[in-house]
C-alpha cells in the first residue's frame, strides 16, 4: 500500500475465513484504515492483489467489481449516512438500487433493518436528529440492507459510550452468529477486540508490516513481539 | 418462496417453503391467512419449516411481521421450531420496543400558518439586528482597540473579494455597458440624440448599475463563500471550539469579512464603471460613428462628482449587506452537509433582496435630497 513514492505497509498476506471475525489493530497512522479501503476496492493496491471471494478485486472490469462489491457492506467510522435523506431512504436506497422489490415490500424490510438494530419507529428521522451510537447503528443497518456476504466496519465503537459500544459489539456478534457473516473489523478499542475477534492482525507503525496474527487473547498471552505485547496491555514501554 | 398456512385447533402453522430472497415480491401475512381458511379464534402461530431451503432478511422481515401481529393481537408465537439463527435475528429485532417518536402536530389551517410565518419574520428581523448590533460592536471594540484585528484572515478574504474577482467583474461590467449603449444606440438615434449615448452609460453605470452588478456579482461569489466557509466551519464545531477558548465568531471570523468586503466593493465598483464606460465607448464609435472627443465631451459635460459618488457610497452598503449576510447565514447553518447549502442560498438570496431594497431607498433618499 503506498500514495506515490509513500510506502504505507508492505508485505500483507492474509485471509479471512468465512464466518470469521477478523479485527485488524495496530496504533494511530499505522495504516489500519488505509487496509481497508483497499480490502472494499477505495483504493488500489500499489502491489499484489485484494482477493474477495476467489476473485481478485482489480483484475475484473469496473461492473463486474461494482457487483462483487455489492455482496460487501461498509459501516463507516462516522456512520456516512446521506444527510438530506431519513433513516428510511438511507437503508431503503441500496435496496431500491439493486433489487426489484416494490416500495411496500423495501419498507417492511427498512423497519426489519431498524429494528435489529434498535431503531424501531426512527424510519422518519434525519441524521442530524438522532445520537452518534443511533448514526452508528442506522449505518449498520444500511450495510446490512442487501444481506451482504462480507461486513467491514471501520472504528464502529469510537465515539460510544462504554454500553453503546458493548451492544455494538454484540450485535456485530448476533449478525455473524445468525447469518454467519463475514466480518472484519478495524479497531483499537483494546475491549472490542477481546470480545468480538477470532483472529486479529497487527500492523506496526516502525516496520511497516504486519507483525501478529492469531486469536487476541493468545497475542496477549504469547506476544510475538514487544510492541504487540504493549498494544494489548496498554504499556507505556515495550517489554 | 411462499409460505402456505392451515389452521387446526385455534392455532395457526405458517410454512415458509423454497428460497427466500430479497430478489423476489415479499409474501405478506395477511395473504397466507386468507389462503389458510381460518374458521375459528387464533390462541397460537406456530411454523413448520421442513421445506425451508435457503433464506435472508425477506424472510426475518416476514417473521418479525408476523411477530408483531401476534403482539397487537395478543397471539401467542411459537418460534422453538425454527432454525436457531432465524428465531435469533426475530428475537434480536423484538429486543427494543418501538419508540414513540410523534412529534407533537402544530396547528394547521391558513390563518395558523400565517400566524406562524409572521412570528417567523419578526423573530428572524430580531436574529438580524442582534447580529447587526454584534457586529457593530465588534468594529467599535476594533477602533477602539479592544478587539484585535484578525489580518491574515482580512487579507485572504480582501483578495478574494478583489482581485480574485477581476475577470468575472471585467466581463460582466463590460457586457453591460455594451448593452446600455446598444439600447442607447437603438432609442436615441430616432430622436437624433446619438450624442447622449455617452451620458446614458455614464450616468447608468455610475450611479446604479457598476455598483448594482458588482454586488450580484460578489453575493453570488464571495457571499456564498462567506456562507459556506462559516457553515462548515459550524458543523465541524471550529466555531464551539472558538467560543469555548473565550474568542467571539464574530471578532474572529465576521468583522476581518466584514471589512474585506466593504473595501474590495468600491474598488471593484470604480473599475466596474470605467469597464463598463469603456464598453460604452465601443458601442458608440462603432454603431453611431462617434468620435472618442465626442464620446468623453459628452460624458463630462452632464455628470457630475455627485453621480459617482452615489454609486461609491452604494457600493459600501451593498458591501456591508453581502458581508452580513453571508457571515449571519453561514453562523445560523445547521448540523448536517446539506444546512451548508440552505445556508449558502440563504446568504444569496437574503443578500441579493437587501441589496435591490437598499438601491431603492438610496435613490429615493438621493432624489429628496436632490443629489
Amino acid at each position: 500500500m503506498a500514495f506515490g513514492s509513500f510506502v504505507v505497509m508492505r508485505d500483507l498476506t492474509f485471509d479471512v475465513a468465512q464466518g470469521e471475525i477478523l479485527v485488524i489493530m495496530g496504533g494511530s497512522g499505522s495504516g489500519k484504515s488505509t487496509l481497508l479501503k483497499h480490502m472494499i476496492g477505495l483504493l488500489r493496491p500499489s502491489d499484489g492483489t485484494v482477493q474477495l471471494q476467489g476473485n481478485a478485486l482489480w483484475e475484473l472490469d469496473e461492473e463486474e467489481r461494482s457487483a462483487l462489491l455489492r455482496t460487501t457492506g461498509v459501516l463507516y467510522q462516522k456512520g456516512a449516512l446521506w444527510s438530506t435523506m431519513t433513516l428510511a431512504e438511507n437503508i431503503g436506497l441500496p435496496l431500491r438500487e439493486y433489487t426489484d422489490l416494490n416500495d411496500t415490500d423495501i419498507d417492511r424490510i427498512v423497519s426489519l433493518k431498524l429494528a435489529l438494530v434498535g431503531l424501531r419507529g426512527f424510519e422518519s428521522f434525519y441524521p442530524h436528529e438522532i445520537s452518534g451510537g443511533m448514526r452508528k447503528r442506522a449505518a449498520l443497518a444500511r450495510a446490512v440492507a442487501l444481506d451482504p456476504d462480507i461486513l467491514f466496519f471501520d472504528e464502529p465503537t469510537s465515539g460510544l459510550d462504554p454500553v453503546s459500544a458493548r451492544r455494538l459489539d454484540d450485535l456485530v456478534l448476533q449478525l455473524r452468529d445468525s447469518l454467519n457473516t463475514t466480518i472484519v473489523v478495524v479497531t483499537h478499542d483494546l475491549e472490542s477486540i477481546f470480545t468480538i475477534a477470532d483472529r486479529a492482525l497487527y500492523l506496526d507503525i516502525e516496520t511497516k508490516t504486519m507483525t501478529a496474527l492469531g486469536p487476541p487473547e493468545e497475542l496477549r498471552s504469547n506476544p510475538p513481539n514487544p510492541r504487540v505485547h504493549q498494544f494489548l496491555t496498554r504499556s507505556l514501554e515495550a517489554e | 418462496m411462499q409460505v402456505d398456512a392451515h389452521y387446526t385447533d385455534r392455532t395457526l402453522v405458517l410454512r415458509p417453503t423454497g428460497t427466500w430472497s430479497l430478489r423476489s415480491p415479499l409474501p405478506s401475512l395477511r395473504d397466507a391467512v386468507d389462503a389458510a381458511n381460518v374458521t375459528g379464534p387464533v390462541d397460537t402461530i406456530a411454523f413448520e419449516t421442513d421445506d425451508l431451503e435457503n433464506w435472508d432478511s425477506s424472510l426475518v422481515t416476514f417473521l418479525f411481521e408476523t411477530a408483531e401481529f401476534c403482539r397487537e393481537q395478543d397471539i401467542e408465537i411459537r418460534t422453538e421450531t425454527l432454525p436457531a439463527s432465524l428465531a435469533r435475528l426475530v428475537s434480536l429485532s423484538q429486543a427494543v420496543p418501538e419508540q414513540d417518536t410523534d412529534d407533537e402536530e402544530g396547528p394547521s389551517g391558513l390563518l395558523a400558518r400565517m400566524g406562524l410565518w409572521a412570528l417567523d419574520v419578526y423573530d428572524e428581523m430580531l436574529d438580524v439586528l442582534a447580529f447587526i448590533g454584534q457586529v457593530v460592536q465588534s468594529l467599535f471594540g476594533l477602533l477602539t482597540r479592544q478587539v484585535r484585528m484578525r489580518w491574515r484572515t482580512f487579507g485572504v478574504a480582501l483578495q478574494s473579494s478583489t482581485s480574485s474577482a477581476l475577470p468575472i467583474v471585467t466581463v460582466i461590467s463590460l457586457l453591460v455597458g455594451l448593452i446600455i449603449a446598444f439600447l442607447g444606440a437603438v432609442v436615441l438615434r430616432r430622436f437624433g440624440a446619438d450624442y447622449y449615448v455617452s451620458y446614458l452609460v455614464s450616468y447608468g453605470m455610475l450611479r446604479e448599475l457598476g455598483a448594482l452588478m458588482t454586488a450580484i456579482i460578489m453575493t453570488g461569489r464571495t457571499g456564498a463563500a462567506f456562507a459556506a466557509e462559516i457553515g462548515s466551519m459550524k458543523i465541524a464545531e471550529e466555531i464551539d471550539a472558538l467560543k469555548t477558548l473565550g474568542i467571539s465568531p464574530i471578532d474572529f471570523l465576521v468583522t476581518p469579512r466584514l471589512l474585506a468586503i466593504v473595501i474590495a466593493l468600491p474598488l471593484l465598483t470604480v473599475y466596474a464603471d470605467v469597464l463598463g464606460i469603456l464598453g460604452g465607448l465601443a458601442v458608440a464609435t462603432t454603431m453611431l460613428d462617434l468620435s472618442y472627443t465626442q464620446f468623453f465631451t459628452g460624458l463630462l459635460e452632464p455628470v457630475v462628482l455627485a453621480d459617482g459618488l452615489v454609486g461609491i457610497v452604494k457600493s459600501v452598503v451593498y458591501g456591508a449587506i453581502i458581508g452580513i449576510s453571508g457571515c449571519m447565514r453561514g453562523l445560523q447553518t445547521g448540523n448536517d452537509a446539506s444546512a451548508v447549502g440552505q445556508a449558502t442560498t440563504s446568504a444569496v438570496v437574503t443578500g441579493i433582496i437587501l441589496i435591490v431594497l437598499a438601491n431603492a431607498i438610496i435613490d429615493w433618499a438621493a432624489a429628496v435630497l436632490q443629489v
